[in-house]
């Protein structure tokens, strides 16, 4: 089946937008829209076109490389990555973690989230929010929120810096360390180090209580058009705690249909291929995951904070619980349904990314010597999946009697994602293209929809800020009609 | 004549017998080296040893040290040829440092970084090489063979049991297992063995220590490798003790 603007009826009669590469997003990512001559939209679709190959080249390698290779996916979560594979190779040497190691992993996770959701919110889509979607574009960056708001971009550097330590301390390296071990971590916090953040993680716990609290004025300022922007309905999944709690690096998958409806609850992630299919689709190298028992056209789902904060029961730290709560009950309720709401409900993870830092870092056994679970029954599956910064992060290996690995598949958190992303810009593109002129500032909006859900396109590092953007416009018989550019320096031209 | 030369204008003092290379390590000067191992005969094959001696190249650990030689060690021309000797070597194989359980602890990344290496420099082999998995606490990644040779003397001279070889000529040169199914797992190979601790790469492995060590804590983490000579007793070869 064919979602709703997904395809055109009459795709050689239409004129062809294309945003390629989306930017200030991680990896890339294209977009096209086919237009009529009336400017009417047939057609939008997020492609993401490139192809990584990690599941093959994985294979034939020994399982303790596993989680230091695949970690290389990404430069902006490696941490889910190394944990997630750590994980999977734990059920593999049938190991229970020793507090000290489960603890210190922990804590490198919520360092990675608190980093990871500083980045997005400062970084990458401040720009939009504090500007407005069809701002002046030569202002809409990062170095614009730096000249016209030098505090808020000063927090949100030094609130990033600080989860770079908590990471650096924890796996040896601010970006792609070995921290994490099958059976455990091959260290622990030094005291030194404790004491290092203990200094600072109360400020920290300060400034994203600010951010939840900037995101929510913003939302006040511009409660319609917030509310409105891309709003889909949609159904949700992530991991909550046996309680019921948010808890981001282990529990079992929940998920819900739109109405809110639980659809299955604390189920073991170690089977998630008995409620979890993926399909594939010709325009792009993003596979579709989908609930198994409702199929590819009713089963698509969305995950990541908007959800996670949604669907737990509470948030097992005080400050960020509270924020939860008024958001849920914000406008009777909209905000939590509003795409533009993952802002909002990514400022409140990260506040309960801090709060759980201090508490980590207040418990001895973050700093204890039992870094290594004794082996277990061996087995030759092991799944491991945990609460990325994006999204719900499943990592599934097989491994045989002499430690190799045979197979490998990932589905990673923006996967999850895809359809929602493409809801998204067909009703942004609904919304505000239809029958209108295309401005660059208007194609920005397509870009703000899918910022929200702050997607790695490709799982990898890319040069921010520098991506050029082309966008032409091709009458039905192919003759060039516009052109506007914008180079690497962030300059347009039209031609 | 006194039992002296110079490196780089240095004196040296050797005692007879020692090869330049032996001289200069006892004294505490370094030589970037893959081949040599202070326990086997030396072997003059990897080349990043060499230097001037007496305005000629010559492999220090074949030369034996005499009296008044002048040598060149450290300098521009001489590290510049080591330079693309390591390039070459990270290009013939497939040496993925990022996910290399060896990293930190490896003779030719360390000797990379002593000498600048910046970039491959040369177009990749990407060789199609093979993980022996077969034994049970050992693993061989081919991969990363610099063809030292060092497991086959250390198997040979110390273990006497010819568990490794060289076969096929030039480009084909490779390492391979003796036995008949050319699986470890098949030979008495064990991990106690000499030949199981002396491999400079990631070839040799123990089985599932991996990463145990963090970053911070390993060998070249602590100092680069130019600043950890492997200083040596003056003392004949026969009777050669790492201090």
């Amino acid at each position: 089946m064919s979602f709703e603007l997904e395809t055109a009826t009459n795709p050689e009669q239409l004129r062809r937008l294309a945003i390629d590469p989306v930017s200030r997003v991680e990896g890339h990512g294209k977009v096209t829209i086919l237009l009529d001559d009336d400017n009417h939209v047939h057609q939008v679709r997020l492609h993401i076109v490139e192809f990584r190959g990690f599941e093959r080249f994985i294979q034939g390698r020994p399982y303790w490389e596993v989680p230091v290779m695949v970690q290389r996916l990404c430069g902006i979560c490696p941490v889910s990555h190394h944990l997630a594979a750590s994980k999977a190779m734990d059920m593999v040497l049938g190991v229970k973690l020793t507090p000290t190691a489960e603890k210190v992993r922990r804590l490198m996770h919520y360092g990675q989230i608190l980093q990871s959701h500083a980045l997005h919110f400062f970084h990458l889509s401040s720009p939009d929010l504090l500007f407005g979607f069809g701002s002046d574009m030569a202002k809409r960056n990062v170095v614009g929120v730096i000249a016209a708001a030098p505090e808020t971009a000063t927090k949100g550097v030094l609130l990033r810096k600080f989860g770079q330590e908590v990471i650096r301390m924890t796996a040896g390296k601010r970006v792609h360390g070995t921290g994490s071990v099958p059976g455990g971590v091959n260290k622990s916090l030094s005291t030194e180090d404790r004491e290092a953040l203990r200094k600072d993680i109360y400020q920290m716990v300060a400034w994203s209580r600010e951010a939840v609290h900037m995101i929510r004025a913003l939302f006040e300022s511009n409660l319609a058009e917030y509310n409105a922007f891309g709003r889909f309905t949609a159904q949700s999944m992530g991991l909550v705690r046996a309680d019921g709690a948010m808890d981001l690096y282990h529990g079992g998958l929940r998920a819900r249909d739109a109405s809110g409806k639980t659809l299955f609850d604390h189920f073991d992630y170690g089977r998630y291929w008995d409620v979890i299919a993926e399909e594939v689709k010709p325009w792009s190298y993003m596979k579709f995951p989908f609930f198994k028992n409702q199929g590819p056209d009713d089963g698509w789902y969305r995950v990541g904070p908007l959800t996670r904060v949604a669907n737990c029961d509470f948030i097992p730290t005080p400050l960020a619980d509270r924020e939860r709560q008024e958001f849920l009950a914000y406008d009777s309720g909209s905000a939590a349904g509003a795409t533009l709401g993952y802002h909002w409900a990514r400022m409140i993870e990260m506040l309960h990314a801090a709060e759980t830092i201090k508490d980590l870092l207040n418990d001895d056994d973050i700093v204890g010597t039992d870094l290594m679970a004794p082996l277990g029954e061996r087995q030759e599956r092991g799944v491991g999946v945990i609460e990325a910064p994006r999204g719900t992060l499943i990592h599934h290996y097989r491994v045989n009697e002499n430690d190799e690995v045979f197979r490998a598949n990932l589905i990673v958190s923006t996967t999850h994602n895809n359809q929602a992303m493409n809801e998204a810009i067909r009703q942004v593109a609904r919304q505000y293209f239809d029958g209108r002129e295309v401005t660059e500032g208007l194609l920005n909006h397509i870009e703000v929809a899918i910022r929200a859900f702050d997607p790695c396109l490709s799982c990898a590092t890319h040069a921010l800020g520098q991506m050029p953007l082309e966008v032409e416009i091709v009458s039905r018989d192919g003759t060039p009609l516009d052109r506007m550019m914008r180079d690497a320096r962030g300059i347009c031209s039209r031609n | 004549m006194s039992n002296v030369f110079t490196i780089d204008g240095q004196e040296i003092p050797f005692e007879p017998g020692q090869s330049v290379m032996q001289a200069a390590l006892t004294a505490g000067v370094f030589v970037p080296h893959l081949c040599y191992h202070p326990e086997f005969r030396p072997h003059g094959s990897c080349k990043l040893c060499t230097m001037k001696v007496n305005g000629r190249p010559a492999t220090s650990c074949t030369t034996p040290a005499a009296a008044g030689m002048e040598v060149e060690n450290n300098t521009t021309e001489i590290n510049d040829k080591r330079r693309m000797l390591i390039q070459m070597l990270l290009v013939e194989g497939n040496h993925f440092c990022p996910s290399c359980e060896k990293s930190g602890n490896c003779k030719l990344q360390a000797l990379g970084y002593a000498l600048g290496v910046m970039s491959p420099h040369f177009t990749e082999f990407f060789p199609d090489r093979p993980v022996d998995f077969s034994h049970p606490e050992m693993l061989l990644d081919f991969n990363r063979c610099i063809l030292c040779e060092l497991c086959i003397r250390a198997s040979a001279e110390v273990d006497k049991k010819n568990v490794f070889a060289l076969s096929g000529r030039g480009l084909k040169k490779h390492l391979i297992v003796n036995a008949e199914s050319g699986r470890l797992a098949d030979t008495d190979f064990a991990v106690t063995d000499k030949a199981a601790e002396v491999c400079p790469v990631g070839v040799i492995l123990r089985k599932r220590h991996g990463f145990a060590v963090p970053i911070g804590q390993r060998t070249y983490d602590l100092k680069p490798i130019n600043e950890q000579v492997e200083r040596f007793k003056p003392v004949t070869p026969a009777t050669k003790e790492k201090v």
